[in-house]
């Protein structure tokens, strides 16, 4: 593997400084969102990269565990800021949350468990990168879904809440805007099964690849990384757009919108 | 159940600034109520449809409301809203249970049905949806301005079908208008809501 020093990155920094350059000449607003980006990326990666190096040197459970909830909550509150018609209240924050916890806490406990099998099953070097890639991708799922299907709600209110009156039940009446949040949660996992390998070669892999490791190992990774993903995005999704599509309707089966914030 | 209770009993119901309103249907009554915009009237109906919080109570044939599935009211105590709304490409698509009156009588013709939604005028969809909530046989129709883009002509069909159904389905009609001489024709109760007060008026033409 060749190691990267410093000047290696800085070179590469040069890359996004130079875009941020251009479009400053382009009167685009974007360049300070691209350096304040990058910077965050330098230092949340170095910050996160010592912690993991502590962590990896003294296994413990309960670092770990820490570790994981810090990463689920952080996670949750960027699945919260990413809906423009978030639910009001501690609601808002706390669908995302659960459902990521439920999927991608399942999903990588099963992964070390009962196929990596590593003694102890939560060896660091295995449970972080797997649960980073979960909450990473199950957020965007989850995020994408639910800004969806609240949207959905309020624009389509009059459709809605026409259904109600008509005698259709809550859970019909929303139906189609359910499924609606529900494939637009998975369609980036799907596409990007789809392309991977053809079009792309997915990121992990090619780190993999790029660190020293064999094509087919690396391969094999990657697949399993992908079916967990799109498992634990599925199942994140499919559970915050259920817990969030019921609690837009109280006990009388009414259509609250007073529930949602407004952007 | 006792035969004595009126169809639609009505008991302090408030919402928001309206209200608390208490009255009583039976099987025949068209209470046409009227009123400025902004009094309050579509919140008023939206409360007895249960699809708004409210305070009050609410019984059908002496049934309490919170007893009665709210899927179930909304059948039984059917709103019409002022604009209709549609989610399916045809128009047969949204009448699984048929029509209970032929559409001939609102001046449409059996062909509607296989037509697209988005083909329709503003006139048609609000004439169907009417057709609509009437084909779930609900005891009492909450008609929020049910004749607002109609002329002439379809206003008085639309008044024959909706007192066609009342008796045939022996059902109660609440019907929220702005036109007098509507009113004159459909009402047997009329009531004005003024600041969020439902206040009992003789009928026009006939004090």
């Amino acid at each position: 593997m060749i190691e990267l020093s410093v000047i290696d990155l800085a070179l590469a920094a040069s890359l996004v400084l130079l875009l941020a350059l251009v479009s400053m000449r382009l009167h685009s607003n974007i360049s300070r969102q691209l350096i304040i980006a990058s910077i965050r990326t330098a230092l949340q990666l170095t910050l996160i990269g010592l912690v993991l190096k502590v962590i990896f040197e003294n296994v413990n459970f309960g670092w770990i565990m820490l570790l994981s909830i810090l990463m689920l909550l952080i996670a949750g509150r960027e699945v919260m800021v990413r809906q423009e018609r978030r639910f009001k209240g501690w609601w808002g924050y706390a669908v995302g949350t659960f459902s990521m916890f439920l999927s991608s806490f399942a999903v990588t406990v099963f992964a070390l468990i009962v196929i990596l099998g590593e003694d102890p099953w939560y060896t660091p070097q295995y449970a972080i990168p797997l649960l980073g890639m979960l909450l990473g991708n199950t957020m965007n799922g989850i995020s994408v879904a639910m800004d969806r299907l609240t949207h959905a709600a309020w624009e389509q209110r009059n459709i809605i809440e026409a259904r109600l009156m008509l005698g259709e039940r809550w859970d019909a009446a929303i139906a189609d805007y359910r499924q609606q949040a529900i494939r637009s949660g998975m369609i980036p996992i799907i596409n990007a099964m789809a392309a991977a390998g053809i079009v792309s070669l997915p990121g992990m892999m090619t780190g993999q690849i790029l660190a020293g490791a064999a094509p087919v190992e690396a391969v094999k990774y990657q697949i399993m990384i992908m079916f967990l993903i799109a498992a634990g995005t599925g199942l994140g999704t499919v559970a915050a757009v259920t817990l969030g599509s019921r609690h837009l309707f109280d006990e009388r089966q009414r259509l609250c919108l007073d529930r949602l914030r407004q952007p | 159940m006792s035969k004595a209770r009126p169809l639609l009993e009505i008991k302090k119901l408030r919402r928001l600034m309206v209200g608390p309103v208490t009255l009583s249907v039976d099987v025949g009554d068209c209470l046409c109520i009227s009123g400025p915009s902004g009094s309050g009237k579509s919140l008023l109906l939206r409360a007895m449809a249960d699809m708004d919080p409210h305070a009050g109570n609410l019984w059908l044939s002496g049934k309490p409301a919170v007893d009665i599935l709210p899927q179930v009211w909304r059948t039984r105590v059917g709103m019409l809203p002022p604009e209709s709304a549609w989610w399916l490409p045809l128009v047969g698509d949204h009448f699984r249970n048929g029509v209970v009156i032929p559409l001939e009588q609102i001046g449409l013709q059996d062909a509607i049905m296989e037509q697209p939604v988005m083909r329709l005028s503003s006139g048609e969809k609000q004439r169907l949806a009417l057709m609509r909530l009437l084909s779930n046989r609900p005891r009492v129709l909450l008609l929020d301005e049910p004749t607002a883009n109609l002329d002439p002509e379809n206003t008085q069909r639309l008044e024959a079908v909706i007192s066609d159904y009342m008796r045939e389905y022996e059902a109660a009609v609440i019907w929220i208008s702005h036109e007098m001489a509507q009113i004159e024709r459909v009402a047997n109760r009329y009531y004005e809501l003024s600041d969020g007060t439902l206040l009992s008026r003789s009928i026009p033409g006939q004090q």
